[in-house]
């Protein structure tokens, strides 16, 4: 497969003189969803603003689709297309007519029935004569996403498409994300949510500080990250753990009030099952029952740990 | 050449002028009048002629002007700072397309605004008083001229600023009294001579004599002056424009 994007020694110091990339290496294939996770402030908005010309690099080298993203601007540019993490819209413009205008500012020709296609896919066919200003906040986001896609990129950036958007609508986002990979786009978003990059994502690349600290296959990091915790919570606390749970990895939490059982969500068995009729055999009495998934800042922490070890 | 990015860029800001037109259209058309009432018909029945002309006549050149230019202004930078403001300018910077390009677009749009209004001014004059313009080509070339710098000024000041007191700011200070003072209400020979030497150094004046001299045939400095004048100052807004776009100066950080 070719590269759809080689960033290379890529830095980037702010006015303030704020280092917010130090030098960053990343090859993009084309056709893959690429998921960049990292805390805030990490640099991700950043890494996109550089590629796509918002701000000027400070040292480095970044080409699209072969193109220089200087030396060849518009070759490069024409390739991509950004859908901002701010909400960036001009209120009193009707849908349809912010969209049609990012294609033409792209230079490409009208194409009345292409725009309708995109609306239609991303469900604001029926808004297209409303105002900006009339959307939510999810119809906001989509238009971005519509105006980027008007002038059909190659390479897509999303930085951070599903923030503030329910559930149901980040499927629906999500759908979209995968239709495109079959048309051959390919697709570098941002997101906190781990789910989100599982769901979607080829590779994942995590990002602190300026620095890349990890590219990898996304079945290889889950592995890393898949580590869930349950804590059970007790009617009568305890002092110690019950000798018929002594086979389990417990710990004893809130001044024996709860017990935490660390497991692996991708095991075959995660042995829950086992431990609660346990549980209840050992005498011990259940008052709530919760499950937490590592966070991602928390994953972060490990992983920063973990690379500087 | 990206001519359908420009085309985009000219007709989206047109679109948000066409939206608006019935004020575009009103509000100067007023303003004018009033003009007329007070001007023309108060003081102006005072003054009877300056250099041979009716005062009432006298002024529409230099009313037409003062509208140009502050409009030409306002349009000019508000077309820029607005997407800074908001955000959309994101788009402007990734999209491919040169800062020339941006400008074509941007300033075209302006000084479109702003020649419309000068036009309407125009009509708006000749229902108050007899006009006869005595050079009609000269006339619309200083028109668009004023137009095309003054919306380029506007662009610059529309990059320049960064919150909406500095936008309002060289308007305000800067340009309003040069345009006041460029002898729009009066000509410059009414002046004493120590002031006629100062006014010498208004840009304004250059602007706003060789408009009168396309309209009667009359000026304050040599029609080539203010040729000289107004293109010198479209030069160094050029200029400028091209050394911010250079270093992405108050554009990309
Ligand atoms: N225009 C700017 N001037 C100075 N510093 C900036 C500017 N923009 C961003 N920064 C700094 O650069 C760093 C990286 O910011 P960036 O927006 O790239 O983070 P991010 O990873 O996108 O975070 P988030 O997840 O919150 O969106 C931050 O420390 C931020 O304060
Ligand atoms: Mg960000």
């Amino acid at each position: 497969m070719d590269q759809i994007l080689s960033v290379e020694g890529l830095k980037k110091s702010y006015a303030s003189g704020f280092e917010a990339l130090k030098g960053v290496d990343l090859n993009v294939e084309s056709g893959e969803i690429f998921a960049l996770l990292g805390p805030n402030g990490a640099g991700k908005t950043t890494l996109i603003s550089t590629i796509c010309g918002i701000t000027n690099a400070t040292a480095g080298t970044v080409r699209v689709g072969g193109h220089d993203i200087y030396a060849e601007f518009r070759a490069a540019r024409s390739l991509i297309g950004l859908v901002p993490q701010e909400i960036n819209l001009e209120p009193f413009e009707k849908v349809i007519n912010t969209v049609r205008f990012s294609r033409g500012l792209f230079g490409k020709p009208k194409n009345d029935a292409l725009i309708e296609q995109i609306l239609r896919d991303l469900s604001l066919w029926d808004k297209k004569d409303s105002r900006i200003m009339e959307l939510s906040g999810g119809m906001k986001r989509r238009v971005l996403i519509a105006k980027a896609l008007s002038h059909e990129p190659r390479l897509l950036f999303l930085d951070e498409p599903t923030a503030g958007v329910d559930v149901e609508l980040r499927k629906d986002m999500w759908n979209v994300v995968g239709r495109l990979k079959e048309q051959g786009v390919t697709i570098i978003l941002t997101t906190h949510y781990i789910e989100e990059a599982e769901a979607i994502a080829d590779r994942i690349g995590v990002i602190s500080k300026g620095q890349l600290l990890l590219v990898e296959d996304k079945a290889k990091l889950m592995e890393r990250l898949g580590q869930k915790q349950m804590i059970i919570e007790l009617q009568a606390p305890v002092t110690e753990i019950p000798e018929g749970l002594a086979s389990y990895d417990l710990q004893i939490a809130q001044n024996g009030s709860a017990l935490v059982y660390s497991y692996d969500v991708k095991a075959d068995r995660t042995g829950i099952t086992k431990l609660l009729s346990d549980v209840s055999r050992a005498g011990l009495v259940l008052r709530d029952l919760q499950t937490k998934q590592s966070s991602l800042e928390e994953i972060f922490v490990n992983l920063v740990q973990e690379e500087t070890a | 050449m990206n001519l359908t990015a420009i085309k985009a860029i000219y007709l989206f800001e047109m679109a948000r002028f066409f939206r608006t037109l019935t004020q575009s259209f009103i509000s100067p058309v007023i303003s004018t009048s009033l003009y007329f009432v007070v001007f023309g018909a108060a003081i102006g029945s005072r003054i009877q002629e300056v250099d041979g002309i009716g005062y009432g006549a006298f002024i529409v050149p230099g009313l037409i002007m003062l509208s140009v230019m502050t409009q030409s202004i306002s349009n000019g930078s508000f077309g820029i700072y607005f997407p800074k403001f908001i955000g959309t300018i994101y788009e402007l910077l990734s999209a491919p397309v040169t800062f020339l390009e941006i400008t074509i677009g941007y300033v075209g749009a302006a000084a479109t605004k702003s020649l419309f209004i000068g036009l309407v001014i125009l009509g708006t004059s000749a229902l108050f008083v007899d006009l006869t313009i005595l050079h009609p080509l000269p006339m619309l070339l200083f028109l668009v001229l004023t137009c095309l710098s003054f919306s380029l000024l506007g662009f610059i000041i529309g990059i320049w600023a960064g919150n909406f007191e500095q936008l309002q700011l060289v308007p305000l200070l800067i340009v309003t009294p040069l345009v006041f003072l460029g002898g729009s209400f009066y000509s410059i020979s009414m002046l004493p001579p120590f002031w006629q030497w100062v006014t010498m150094f208004n840009p304004v004046v250059y602007l706003i004599s060789g408009f009168r001299w396309a309209f009667f045939g009359a000026a304050d400095v040599p029609v080539i002056a203010s040729l000289g004048a107004i293109s010198l100052f479209t030069v160094i807004c050029v200029v400028t424009i091209g050394w911010i776009f250079k270093t992405g100066w108050r554009i990309r950080n």
